[in-house]
């Protein structure tokens, strides 16, 4: 898994509510047996009509949005445990997803791929909302050593809050599964005590 | 401490914490499926670390399989490959898979159960989030990402932090026309998609004390579409009969053992909940969903609610209805009964019960998909495929079908399905597709009818 430290990019307002993972990657783009190229049919639906044209109102669309920042409405990556959610919007490029709420397992899937969910306060979303859309550009900078997120060129600035073990795996690039093959004697100790 | 079920079986399960960090969570079963497991099995080869527990893991085919013709090679290309994938995968590191063809295939979440490989006080998972549906037995069932899956091939353990809990209690006497179902879109309807979220909620009350083993599953099922990790329901008589002579469930003594641990399970009187929901069965009837979550839900006849909210006015015009009217004889196009949340045999027998001796309407396409083999063998034992084929419905094979339409089984755009699975996302039936999510009774009058009917008012009993 990639490092992660600090960020600065622009952001992409999404400024929809309760985006479940079968908006995020459609059930017919899951017959892969591997985890690239999901990001070309990351939001497929919102962002083609059924003759992949482009949708000119959505936002991935809209040239004037870009940047490895996705800012997302209430309630974001409800719905299914499917991980090929996080692996789109990883291979589109997002590193970061702000929203004021997300859903489980989206959480966990995202961290496992070094995508840092960022939850703000209903407030601070629509104050982010509101900057990125009067300012299109709007750059915001992450540090995950502080834990703060900051809107360049405004006085938005956010403390958010992360478990020290997950803040060590991003920053260290590890992935959970090499932590659990270490500790397999203290597993193997745990079942013969159970049985 | 007075303890939770949640945490008897939780605090059982842990091998140690990390500090300031999760739980090491000790996983007893693992089910598996084609399409959250190939990219997990590619980890394993490419850290070549083995399948660390393969008797602990049971696979089947269910999401990408088409419910036609099963005997035969699958049509489509990519769904062949991802099910020989699967297949291979499975013979190389030592995994029992029930793949097509296999008199126990069929939903993950529907044969789990029937097999007797859930049972009370363990803890399971799968890559799929309606894992929660095993917790009917008093397990810790929840859904996991593939990245986890590919954990749990390795160590037989995931790492996450304990959730909060909850308890809905629902208590009194249902309306006889409330199904399982209804119980549970009503709940979903009056806390909302994110009510549950960071908790696992254990559902309590004389409702599901009295509910079938059948029914606790529907309801356990759809614990995730109120935003929690999952639902349990406290092993009790019902479960022991239940479980009781299954294939893979213990048998004479050791059942006998196994008992009396599960009977220590239930939650202690005077434990705490962080959270905590009361309703009385009285006011619940027949629901149905009108929008493209599953918190959006109506009484069937009550009026879609009038909000002024973006994402609430994206949802109706979507699904091309109006706030402030109401979906009695709303015309609809079609039908699905069938889903890890409603293809059992009582779901079954519940809608034959009610078309036996009707026509479906012309107007209607109606299909019924059996949640397993051994489902698709007792509806032909008990004559239910006569009853349905006899009214004009389609019968197929099992696998998770319009549930999620990976295979062929897709609602066109615009039409209006009334499904019994848990989900009416955005084209999550098929592009377009606008899901109404109902009981398997409420469908199938809908399916007899051409357009939604109350059937639990005397002029809905047609
Ligand atoms: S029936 Fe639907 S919800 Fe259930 S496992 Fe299959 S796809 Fe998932």
């Amino acid at each position: 898994m990639e490092k992660f430290d600090i960020l600065e990019s622009s952001m992409v307002p999404l400024t929809v509510e309760n985006v479940d993972t079968d908006q995020i990657i459609p059930a017919r783009f899951l017959k892969a047996t591997d985890r690239n190229g999901f990001g070309k049919n990351l939001f497929r639906d919102w962002r083609y009509t059924a003759d992949n044209q482009p949708k000119a109102d959505f936002i991935l669309n809209n040239p004037s949005f870009s940047g490895s920042i996705l800012v997302a409405g209430n309630n974001f990556g409800c719905g299914s445990s499917r991980e090929h959610a996080a692996w789109a919007l990883a291979d589109y490029g997002f590193k970061v997803v702000i929203s004021s709420f997300f859903a489980d397992i989206f959480r966990g899937n995202a961290l496992n791929n070094g995508i840092l969910p960022i939850q703000v306060t209903p407030d601070e979303l629509k104050q982010l909302f509101e900057v990125i859309e009067t300012n299109p550009g709007t750059k915001a900078k992450i540090d995950l050593e502080a834990q703060q997120l900051q809107v360049i060129g405004s006085n938005i600035s956010v403390n958010f809050e992360l478990n020290d073990y997950k803040k060590m795996c991003l920053i260290n690039g590890y992935d959970d599964i090499d932590y659990l093959i270490n500790q397999k004697e203290a597993i193997e100790a745990f079942e013969q005590n159970r049985s | 401490m007075k303890k939770t079920l949640f945490d008897k079986v939780w605090d059982s399960h842990v091998v140690s914490s990390v500090s300031n960090g999760p739980d090491i969570l000790y996983i007893d079963k693992h089910l598996i499926h084609e399409v959250t497991s190939p990219q997990a099995f590619n980890v394993l080869e490419e850290k070549n670390i083995p399948l660390f527990r393969p008797n602990q893991v049971v696979a089947t085919a269910d999401h990408n399989v088409p419910t036609e013709n099963q005997h035969l090679p699958i049509q489509d290309a990519l769904s062949r490959k991802q099910v020989t994938q699967l297949t291979k995968n499975c013979e190389s590191h030592g995994v029992t898979l029930y793949g097509l063809g296999h008199p126990y295939q069929g939903i993950v979440h529907v044969i789990g159960p029937e097999l007797g490989i859930t049972q009370p006080g363990m803890t399971m998972v799968c890559g799929d989030s309606h894992t929660s549906t095993h917790g009917a037995f008093g397990t810790i069932a929840f859904g996991i990402g593939t990245s986890q899956v590919a954990q749990v091939f390795a160590s037989q353990c995931v790492l996450v932090g304990k959730p909060k809990s909850m308890r809905v209690s629902v208590s009194g006497d249902l309306h006889p026309d409330v199904q399982p179902k209804d119980v549970i879109l009503y709940i979903i309807s009056k806390l909302g998609t994110d009510a549950g979220t960071g908790h696992f909620v254990e559902f309590a009350g004389s409702v599901f004390e009295q509910m079938s083993m059948e029914g606790r599953m529907t309801v356990c099922n759809m614990s995730i579409e109120m935003g929690a990790r999952g639902g349990m329901i406290a092993p009790d008589q019902i479960t022991f009969d239940y479980v009781s002579g299954r294939e893979f469930a213990p048998k004479g003594h050791e059942l006998e053992q196994k008992i009396a641990y599960w009977k220590t399970l239930p939650t202690d009187k005077g434990a705490s909940f962080d959270t905590e929901f009361e309703f009385d069965a009285a006011d619940i009837r027949p629901m149905i969903t009108y929008g493209t979550n599953p918190g959006m839900g109506i009484k069937i006849g009550e009026s879609i609610p009038e909000l002024d909210d973006a994402s609430f006015i994206k949802s109706l015009n979507y699904m091309g209805l109006k706030a402030g009217t109401n979906m009695l004889n709303l015309p609809i196009s079609h039908v699905f009964i069938g889903s890890c949340t409603n293809s059992r045999i009582e779901d079954f027998r519940a809608a034959a019960s009610y078309v036996k001796g009707k026509q479906k309407s012309p107007s209607v396409s109606a299909l019924i998909v059996p949640g397993s083999q051994q489902v698709a063998k007792q509806i032909v034992a008990e004559g239910l495929d006569r009853i349905f084929e006899e009214a004009g419905f389609v019968l197929r094979q099992p696998g998770c079908s319009a549930c999620l339409a990976m295979n062929d089984d897709k609602i066109p755009a615009e039409a209006y399905c009334v499904s019994t699975s848990n989900r009416n996302f955005e084209g999550r039936q098929g592009q377009g597709a606008r899901t109404l999510l109902a009981s398997p009774v409420t469908a199938a009058a809908a399916a007899v009818a051409g357009k939604i009917i109350d059937v639990s008012h005397p002029n809905g009993k047609i």
